[in-house]
């Protein structure tokens, strides 16, 4: 355990150096040539240069990255001067709710469909979920959730019904609040990645129900939902299980893109307004949290694979 | 007479047996594929969103609007939003600037198919490069190349590309690159796999036996025998490109407008939900139509080369599929949840 948490420190700081030497590698005059404005003369370039200590070698400012990291610093944004630090904070709740929100959902849904379907091999529903699967694999995150604004949000909207919003409202506003502005981007987030794990788990599930301990379940004459569950599901789970610590990665992609799409305004959507705009701390901050972001989703996922499965032990 | 009973005898035994001989296999693909009408339709949608795209010109001169070309006045109502379709020789009404919606969506289709096969050609070269060599030669190379396959795979490929296109500007060549970059990694380890199996058969130790040199065998030996489960890989990766570009696009990081792309397009329809639905829904479905072609074919090129790529392709899913069966005959026996009477085919005693 101890060493998953030391080999994450160093993914951790691999990760960061590697974004900082590849933003920092290019050419410093351009951030600087768009904050001092249009009609800047070269003088003004070089002073904001110097200001944001953009002239240093690169290794002393490597060093001051580093140094600035382990006292939890990540340094100022070029443009509003605030501490990354504290922005990222402002913009994480929405990400937090739409990532928690969407896990669940997609999870639920993904696993839920797949064992009805597995144990309904060739049944309506097994064939209609089959579709939907494809369908859902088919499509990028952002067309789902435009879809889903203007078939459900738009016209709802127009007919007096306001629960389902657009834009973000906190907890804190009431639960019910919330949840409406939540529902449509859990829904998009979700989609795709059940659609991925409705035929992994299906296809797990399938192959375990032709074991033969299955069998051997049945003729101990355990009640069906017993075998299923307890014998069937829970060792089908464990490669579903380690494909979702190589997911979390695409999960980051979609908190981007349902961000832009429904206008949540979390780190994802601050961190590409960043790249549009240049602003090197802020992106670099945002590669940091999601690097964090897998590593400890990572070391979750080891731990519950090693619930479910007692023949693996943490190392 | 005999000479033609033989080759009746031998015709027999090819329609009886699965043929390993090259072209054969590729001739019984055809023909199983040809029965799976999904596949043949797929096929048929793909051929029709290709000659679109390559006739986009075409059409151009038939509605008199190119595709950057806004029309303030018909294109637009008094105020200041897209036309429906139909409308003033707009077939799918037009865009926010008033440009024809039909013929930007046709560029967007040769963007999107564009970089659709040139980022799958790429991957597959180099991922059938780098699976070859790590397969065959092994140990070290091995070790090495499978540490950068595994960090490809595993990297949160979207910030990485969001990354790469900032440093080095979005751009046709760079979305290319991009995109290529993450596409090798699976085609490279299912390689490596086979390469690891094929290059202990004997035939393989005959060529060496002959002075064979390393590149020779596996080019030459090695590479035709994993074409088919490639080619199924290949033709599902066109999808998530395509959906990656429109991505990428949507996001403002890929092609640049006013260049049409679909994701582009789709960006910008997003102010127009209120007032203009065929502006998100058209394009949208262009794109799903299309993805969902490319993986219902690569699908059915997948079942057409059954047993072997079953086998080859991944050794669970074939282990599956008898399993499947098995499943099947055990839930329809005993387990009583499906029902005999859904049960399409009645399993034989004994089968399998």
């Amino acid at each position: 355990m101890v060493r998953r948490i030391l080999t994450g420190i160093v993914v951790v700081w691999l990760v960061s150096s590697g974004a900082f030497f590849l933003f920092f590698a290019r050419p410093v005059d351009t951030v600087a040539r768009q904050l001092a404005g249009r009609a800047a003369t070269p003088q003004v370039i070089n002073e904001v240069i110097r200001n944001l200590g953009l002239n240093q070698p690169i290794m002393v400012q490597y060093w001051h990255f580093i140094d600035g990291l382990l006292h939890g610093d990540l340094g100022f944004s070029y443009y509003s001067q605030e501490p990354v630090d504290t922005m990222l904070k402002q913009d994480l709740p929405p990400t937090i709710s739409l990532v928690v929100g969407g896990l669940i959902l997609w999870l639920v849904a993904g696993l839920s469909v797949g064992i009805i379907s597995a144990t309904r091999a060739r049944s309506l529903f097994d064939r209609f979920s089959s579709v939907a699967v494809l369908i859902g694999l088919s499509m990028p995150v952002f067309v789902i959730g435009e879809l889903l604004i203007l078939v459900v949000f738009v016209p709802l909207y127009q007919h007096g019904f306001h629960w389902i919003q657009t834009g973000y409202s906190g907890p804190s506003q009431g639960l019910g609040t919330w949840s409406g502005h939540m529902i449509l981007p859990w829904i998009t987030l979700a989609a795709v990645q059940a659609a991925v794990y409705t035929r992994l788990s299906r296809g797990q599930l399938l192959d375990t129900l032709g074991e033969d301990y299955i069998r051997t379940a049945r003729a101990k004459g355990l009640s069906e939902r017993r075998v299923i569950f307890r014998h069937g599901v829970r060792a089908a789970l464990t490669p579903v299980v380690s494909q979702l610590g190589v997911d979390v990665g695409q999960l980051l992609g979609g908190v981007i893109v349902v961000e832009e799409v429904f206008g949540l305004g979390g780190i994802g959507e601050a961190s590409v307004q960043a790249i549009d705009t240049d602003n090197l701390p802020v992106i670099i901050g945002f590669v940091i949290v999601a690097a964090i972001f897998v590593v400890l989703a990572n070391i979750i996922v080891d731990l519950v694979y090693a619930l479910l499965d007692p023949r693996v032990r943490i190392g | 007479m005999s000479l033609t009973g033989l080759e009746v005898v031998a015709d027999e035994v090819a329609s009886d047996a699965p043929v390993v001989e090259g072209r054969s296999q590729w001739h019984l693909t055809w023909r199983r594929l040809r029965h799976d009408k999904v596949a043949m339709v797929s096929l048929i949608v793909i051929g029709v969103i290709i000659v679109l795209a390559i006739a986009a010109p075409l059409f151009v001169a038939i509605t008199h609007h190119p595709p950057n070309t806004a029309y303030p006045n018909s294109g637009e109502t008094a105020a200041g939003n897209p036309v429906p379709p139909g409308t003033a020789g707009f077939w799918l009404g037009t865009d926010g600037t008033g440009r024809d919606l039909f013929i930007r969506i046709l560029y967007g289709a040769r963007i999107s198919l564009f970089v659709g096969f040139v980022t799958t050609a790429i991957g597959t070269l180099a991922g059938v490069t780098v699976g070859l060599i790590a397969g065959y030669f092994g140990g070290f190379v091995d070790q090495v190349l499978g540490r950068f396959t595994d960090a490809a795979l595993a990297f949160p490929y979207v910030v990485l590309a969001l990354a790469l296109a900032v440093v080095l500007g979005p751009s046709l060549p760079v979305i290319i690159g991009v995109i290529s970059f993450f596409s090798w990694a699976a085609i490279a380890r299912i390689v490596r796999g086979q390469t690891l199996s094929i290059k202990e058969k004997e035939y393989i130790e005959a060529a060496r036996s002959l002075g064979a040199g390393p590149f020779r065998i596996m080019f030459i030996d090695i590479l035709p025998n994993l074409l088919a489960p490639v080619l199924v890989l290949a033709t599902l990766y066109i999808p998530t490109a395509v959906v990656f570009e429109a991505t990428l696009s949507y996001l403002g990081l890929g092609i640049q407008p006013p260049t049409a792309s679909w994701g582009d397009i789709l960006a910008d329809a997003q102010n127009f939900y209120q007032v203009a639905w065929w502006y998100v829904v058209f394009p949208a479905v262009a794109l799903l139509i299309t993805t969902l072609a490319f993986n219902l074919l690569g699908d059915g090129i997948r079942d057409a080369m059954d047993p072997r790529t079953e086998r080859v392709l991944a050794a669970r899913r074939g282990r599956g599929e008898r399993r499947r069966r098995r499943a099947r005959q055990v839930l329809a026996d005993g387990g009583g949840i499906g029902g005999p009477g859904r049960e399409p085919y009645a399993p034989s005693a004994g089968g399998d």
